[in-house]
């Protein structure tokens, strides 16, 4: 239980908290960006909405998630600690932090390309494939939240 | 000692380590709500028809579940947190501190809610009365200063919420 209370030393706060903020930022771009590809049932500006919301606050928020997660995890010493002693949450939270990156650096292009054919009067089936995969990051990212709060193991 | 077999594969979790996930996890659903809501601020400020008005309406109704969400979870398990975990007990300073900034964002909340309801109520009414074309009424009510003001300052408690987590000043 006294795990749970543990306080830091004062220098590991602000990068926890950039870390936490750019996560949070991530995740509210995604739901964001979700939402409003799901209610556009094929309406443009919905769907221009719900793609420059991933683009917008859902890429930035990964950038500085990514860049708060490297500075705590030296801060806390993780790199001199050899992989097989490492944490399976510490394991958890990597994989889909940087799976996810690339996933949403995919998404993005693949909306890219949905939100111009769009404007060309084209279909709007690339901006489908967009609203699944972000529903899938945000599963993922759910999980990676819950594995870094919970810290499992 | 523990007893022999192959080793566990799924990392143990414990009740009160599920609690403070699922805290955290609220937290992130209260942000997400209040971003949906700054995105359609922005997106809101443009728009002067009924139609294009009301279409934001779904959007808008995934931002207030995120945020019923988020606030029923954070106050619920953040007071059981506070009674459940050795080290913390609910008059600690940092622990009131949250607790007051909870309320106050919630006051504020409602207030938004209130500011930012006034433009789909008047879309509903220029539809029913047949007027789908541009209104500058509906335009001013999309742009509430009040409203984005009240939003910003909703957002100010959240970010202080979050700085109050985890500097837990006084702990």
């Amino acid at each position: 239980m006294s795990v749970l209370a543990t306080v830091r030393p004062d220098d590991w706060n602000f990068p926890l908290f950039v870390h936490v903020l750019g996560a949070m930022i991530l995740v509210a771009g995604l739901v964001t960006g979700a939402a409003a590809l799901f209610f556009a049932r094929g309406d443009a500006k919905l769907l221009r909405l719900g793609f420059w919301s991933l683009m917008l606050v859902s890429f930035p928020g990964w950038v500085l998630m990514r860049l708060g997660a490297q500075w705590i995890y030296s801060k806390e010493g993780w790199d001199k600690v050899p992989d097989n002693l490492r944490p399976d949450w510490l394991g958890i939270g990597t994989v889909i932090a940087d799976a996810g990156g690339l996933v949403l650096v995919i998404t993005l292009i693949i909306g890219g390309i949905g939100v111009r054919r769009l404007e060309a009067g084209k279909s709007s089936a690339l901006l489908k494939a967009t609203l699944v995969l972000s529903v899938v990051l945000l599963a993922a990212y759910v999980v990676a939240v819950w594995a870094m709060a919970g810290k499992p193991g | 000692m523990r007893a022999s077999g192959p080793p566990r594969r799924i990392p143990r979790v414990s009740f009160d380590q599920w609690m403070l996930a699922l805290h955290v996890l609220a937290a992130f659903s209260l942000v997400a709500g209040s971003t949906l809501f700054w995105v359609l601020v922005v997106a809101v400020r443009r728009i002067d028809t009924p139609d294009d008005t009301l279409r934001l309406g779904p959007v808008a109704r995934v931002g207030n579940a995120t945020i019923g969400i988020g606030m029923g979870g954070t106050i619920i398990l953040g007071i059981y947190l506070a009674f459940a975990v050795d080290g913390y007990a609910i008059w600690d300073g940092w622990i009131i501190a949250a607790i007051v900034l909870w309320v106050v964002g919630a006051a504020l909340g409602r207030q938004v809610d209130e500011a930012f309801r006034q433009g789909p109520r008047k879309a509903l009414e220029l539809k029913q009365a047949g007027e789908n074309g541009p209104n500058a009424e509906l335009l001013a009510l999309n742009r509430t200063s009040r409203g984005v003001l009240l939003h910003a300052l909703t957002s100010a408690v959240l970010l202080l919420i979050l700085i109050d987590m985890i500097w837990k000043p006084g702990a």
